[in-house]
């Protein structure tokens, strides 16, 4: 029996509705349970002393004064910690030719970027191990820095890892169709160079782990802060030398993850090391300064790219050539490699046309690594394309509404290929646009616009489609190698009184993942979501799963909860069937109940069917099942990953004597497939929107020529805050997936996708009748005064 | 990080503190609302103080009137420096500022006698006491002193405070009939600190014009205030911008603050010439 999502007055109908959060009010009231809350017997805190250089060599270490210090217990260097440890090497095989040296959790004898841990404090609390780290003594030998980007593969560059023999970790070029003739014979070439700033998550709660290891048992326990449970189950295990079934990770309330927590990190991976060594609980919270110099960085990339137009406006092709440095390691067990592959596989994605081509050159730094940020790639790709896009569109004195309209694949195209191989099985970006349109007032903005310009204030207008990977198949980490789970499960459970508990694999940061789960497998089954109880986060109960990453949680943990209820619902109704003597497809569940499915009567609670099974089995007919848990998983299978679309619209005003930009409005439309709760996508939309205007305007990690790191606190590493950001209005179109009954797709990162390159449109719009443009993020005062020509030094 | 502290005593009085401080043998360190010296201890660039905490010394706080000027205690948290009456009535210039400064935790527990004290180059109400022609008034054990706000500042995060010495508040001058007061600021972010800022009081003795975020300490503008007593903006602008030294950061370059400085000192004078402050 399938769902009848188009019916609103269907029974149980509670996906597509606005329910409230299962853990809204606890985290409201304090009740949260983060790592830095859990305190154990015996438990000790680590602090890491980390490399203040750029690139040096470690000659000596020296402990002794430090260990003099009260309450300090114990001192680690990378060699101690290499005993128990094995280094990893972060490739992928289906990324070719990508390099990346054997790293240690704490660096063994060379420092290779500002922030590296080189040697560890242990200590009965964090400040006397702070106290301890402070005096311990490093005999540092600088060495030459790779601090530049785009001259790292210059032979008179130092090669930073002399094994891997230079600097190229990784580089990927796509071509499709005849590039060359379409530039040459097109009526009109744009060109442009663009920049988007290093920066990073500033996840709310820093990276935190805590690991117990019991000889006794020998189990280790790791309460962490992550988005991927089972994978860093796997990656403790397989370096400290256990069985992946000795290894248990749990994961309770995560402040905030953005992508931040789903790598390895080496003081994380040392924390569960030394845990080991000392056999005692051992804490590792990151303090903010720590998060700045040793969270993964992202979108340090430089781009040259070109585009090639005929007179009507139709996109010839598009040549990308991006660069971007990833620190000294590709990060475990992602890699650093995926986000300039994301460029090229994204740039172009919403259009229809023939010719392109795109290059990633991907280069070691000593900076700290990049890696995965929500919206991987997306906000770079969706920004090189939609900036030529407005730039053609200006070259050829057409709107921009318009050169959008005659390039997008139609409604109807699918399923479609695009020019980088992607395979979208169905989208809506024509719907989207008019949607967009239709809530801005375009017309009316544009005439507005043009009023207050001949009162000399200079607003602009800046659309950007885009697409957005999401539903990740094995072809995005699986089919490279990585043990990540693309599949994930759901274990349904009723117990007696008729209550359900769901366990899932997908995991919750604060985005509303159970709320999710809840009302899925409250539909699904026929019970109110309050009924619902959820349990993500521990490798010990739930089932095997990837955790939240690329935008898979409602997708695929959704749809696993939904079959899996599914399932267990026929469970109950073969139970009730044999009980009410009546006939299995005649009934139904509703609202906690059995009931006959045509009139609605009701026939029986759920606590009546449970105390019968748990209590009163004897009564039931020998031989008839009662399994009232039911585990599904899923997997995507026909496409590699589920796209979606959406347009964003940005309207600004600029200052044009400070440079200061202030965003008036925001929107988007977005088709994230089947909207299963509206209030949490609209603020996964907002929330990635926001993040998208930090890097369009606000946030960028600063290095000197040397690779020093010069920002590292909230007061000069800007994130958004409130007062800047704009009024957002969030539309929606729904193209569900086929591939599941739920046909959820993901929204997390389109927000982020979209709204740097809507930002950076409309700016140049604001500017276009000055002659200036901007092109390098993030968007800074002086930036856009550089570019009017208003600073001459 | 955790912050180290050498120790802590709340003092009961001003003679309290002054003794404590005194006694602390150079690693006191005056504690009022924390919203500078706190933070710098949490990132350990401030470590092993002795913290005097004198936010409970009632003798500090409030604002009071004679017939010229205002006397406001240091205690005076900034957001009661944005509503007072007196304040808004007679020296609007800090009441404007106050809108600029951080965020309503940090107004409601930071105070103008710590801001001051601090001497952030960046601060708002240096600046604004430089404009204002200011008097600051110190304590020690052997008596008081009363300074100047032209004397006052010294370098970054350095003032004529001795060692010994609290500061216990400031007197302004009652603004005038005629007198004009405003500030002009741009930040990246609504309560960051400005990337430059301009303060700028016409009275009937001439102009007054300060600037923050631009040098090591806030700057009084002479050459720009002669020329704004000619009617002389444009030439102001040009003053000011020959004036100031203002540093390159993260955040902007020397040039941009330049540039801004000017941009701002125009837009002020436009205010005040347009009847808006």
């Amino acid at each position: 029996m399938s769902i009848q999502f188009g019916n609103p007055d269907r029974p149980n109908s509670y996906i597509g509705k606005t329910v409230p959060r299962p853990n809204a009010r606890r985290l409201v009231q304090g009740r949260g349970v983060y790592v830095d809350d859990i305190v154990l017997p015996r438990m000790a805190h680590v602090v890491f002393v980390r490399s203040p250089f750029a690139h040096a060599k470690i000659n000596r270490i020296d402990a002794e004064e430090a260990m003099s210090v009260k309450g300090v217990l114990r001192v680690f260097t990378g060699k101690d910690i290499a005993e128990v440890c094995t280094p990893w090497v972060a490739v992928l095989a289906h990324l070719k030719g990508l390099k990346s040296p054997p790293e240690h959790a704490i660096a063994v004898d060379r420092a290779c970027w500002v922030g590296e841990p080189v040697a560890a404090v242990v200590a009965t609390s964090r400040a006397a191990a702070e106290d301890g780290a402070a005096l311990i003594d490093v005999d540092y030998e600088q060495l030459d820095p790779v601090a530049d980007m785009m001259s790292a593969l210059d032979p008179q560059t130092p090669v930073l890892h002399p094994d891997m023999g230079d600097n190229l970790a990784f580089e990927r070029q796509h071509e499709q169709g005849d590039v060359e003739e379409a530039f040459r014979t097109a009526h009109k070439v744009v060109s442009a160079r663009f920049v988007t700033g290093r920066h990073t998550g500033v996840t709310l709660e820093p990276r935190s782990i805590l690991v117990d290891w019991n000889p006794a048992e020998e189990q280790m326990t790791a309460w962490h802060a992550t988005q991927a449970p089972h994978m860093i189950q796997t990656v403790l295990a397989k370096h400290l030398d256990l069985p992946e079934s000795r290894v248990r990770v749990i994961c309770e309330d995560v402040g905030g993850s953005y992508g931040i927590k789903v790598h390895v990190y080496p003081d994380e991976v040392a924390t569960a090391a030394i845990a080991k060594i000392m056999k005692r609980p051992m804490k590792f919270i990151a303090d903010r300064l720590e998060s700045f110099s040793s969270d993964i960085h992202a979108r340090d990339h430089e781009i040259e790219a070109k585009i090639a137009v005929g007179e009507d406006g139709k996109i010839l092709a598009m040549d990308v050539d991006d660069w971007t440095a990833i620190g000294a390691y590709s990060v475990y067990p992602r890699t650093s490699a995926i986000e300039g592959n994301q460029v090229v596989n994204l740039c172009g994605g919403p259009y229809d046309f023939a010719n392109y081509r795109a290059k990633t050159t991907v280069v070691f730094q000593n900076k700290t690594p990049t890696c995965q940020y929500r919206a991987v790639g997306h906000p770079i790709a969706v920004a090189i394309t939609e900036g030529l896009v407005d730039m053609a569109a200006a070259e050829l004195g057409m709107d921009p509404v318009e050169i959008r309209r005659r390039n997008m694949f139609k409604d109807d195209a699918y399923p479609v290929t695009s020019p980088a191989n992607m395979r979208f099985e169905g989208l809506s970006h024509h719907a989207s646009l008019d949607k967009l349109l239709e809530l801005m007032d375009y017309e009316a903005l544009r005439s507005e616009q043009a009023e207050l310009r001949k009162k000399g204030i200079h607003r602009g207008i800046g659309i950007a489609s885009f697409i957005e990977l999401t539903n990740p198949s094995p072809f995005m980490y699986g089919i490279g190698g990585a043990r990540i789970s693309a599949q994930d499960g759901c274990t349904v459970r009723m117990d007696p009184d008729g209550s359900v508990v769901a366990l899932s694999g997908v995991t919750e940061q604060g985005q509303g993942t159970e709320a999710m789960l809840s009302q899925v497998v409250a539909e699904g089954l026929g019970v109110s979501p309050a009924r619902v109880r959820i349990i993500t986060g521990d490798t010990q109960v739930t089932p095997y799963g990837g955790g939240t990453w690329a935008s898979r949680g409602a997708g695929i943990g959704g749809e696993a909860a939904l079959q899996a209820a599914r399932a267990l619902r026929d469970s109950i109704l073969e139970v009730a069937a044999a009980m009410l003597q009546a006939d299995q497809t005649k009934l139904d569940i509703r609202d906690g109940a059995i009931v006959d499915a045509a009139s609605g009567e009701a026939r029986m609670p759920l606590e009546e069917l449970g105390r019968i099974v748990y209590f009163r089995g004897d009564t039931l007919p020998k031989g008839l099942p009662r399994e009232l848990v039911q585990t599904r998983h899923y997997i995507t299978s026909d496409y590699p990953f589920a796209f979606t679309n959406g347009v964003q619209a940005s309207y600004l005003e600029v200052d044009t004597q400070t440079g200061i930009v202030r965003l008036l409005k925001h929107w988007c439309v977005e088709d994230c497939g089947r909207v299963i709760n509206p209030l949490l996508v609209d603020e996964q939309i907002r929330g990635g929107i926001v993040q998208g205007l930090g890097g369009a305007l606000f946030e960028e990690i600063h290095y000197d020529a040397d690779g020093q790191l010069l920002n590292g606190s909230m007061a000069d590493y800007l994130v958004p805050m409130a007062a800047e950001m704009p009024d957002m209005i969030i539309g929606h179109v729904e193209t569900p997936t086929q591939e599941s009954l739920l046909g959820a797709k993901g929204a997390g990162e389109a927000g982020t996708a979209g709204s740097p390159a809507a930002v950076m449109n409309a700016i140049n719009d604001a500017l276009r009748p000055m002659g200036a443009q901007v092109t390098e993020m993030p968007f800074t005062p002086e930036r856009i005064l550089r570019a009017l020509g208003s600073l001459k030094d | 990080m955790k912050a180290s502290a050498g120790g802590y005593a709340r003092a009961s009085s001003l003679r309290d503190a002054l003794e404590m401080l005194a006694a602390s043998d150079g690693s006191g360190r005056v504690l009022a609302g924390g919203q500078s010296l706190i933070a710098a201890m949490n990132l350990r660039l401030s470590a092993g103080d002795f913290l005097i905490d004198i936010s409970r010394v009632g003798e500090l706080a409030g604002v009071s009137e004679t017939a010229d000027s205002l006397r406001i205690g240091a205690l005076t948290p900034h957001a009661e420096i944005g509503r007072n009456p007196l304040i808004r009535h007679h020296a609007t210039l800090l009441s404007q500022a106050v809108e600029f400064i951080a965020h309503a935790a940090i107004r409601n527990r930071g105070t103008i006698g710590g801001a001051l004290a601090h001497a952030d180059p960046a601060a708002e109400f240096p600046a604004c006491v430089l404009a204002l022609g200011a008097t600051l008034h110190v304590e020690g054990l052997n008596g008081t002193r009363d300074i100047r706000a032209e004397d006052f500042f010294q370098d970054i995060f350095e003032t004529a405070i001795e060692d010994g010495e609290i500061l216990t508040g400031l007197s302004v001058p009652k603004a005038g009939a005629d007198e004009r007061q405003v500030i002009e600021e741009v930040a990246r972010r609504s309560g960051d600190y400005a990337l430059a800022g301009v303060c700028l009081v016409k009275r009937t003795g001439g102009h007054r014009v300060s600037l923050f975020s631009v040098g090591p300490k806030p700057i009084l503008a002479k050459n720009a205030m002669a020329a704004l007593d000619r009617g002389d903006v444009e030439g102001a602008v040009e003053a000011l911008k020959a004036e100031i030294d203002p540093p390159s950061d993260t955040q902007a370059s020397a040039a941009y603050r330049r540039h801004l400085a000017g941009v701002l000192l125009r837009r002020a004078a436009a205010r005040i010439e347009g009847g808006n402050a």
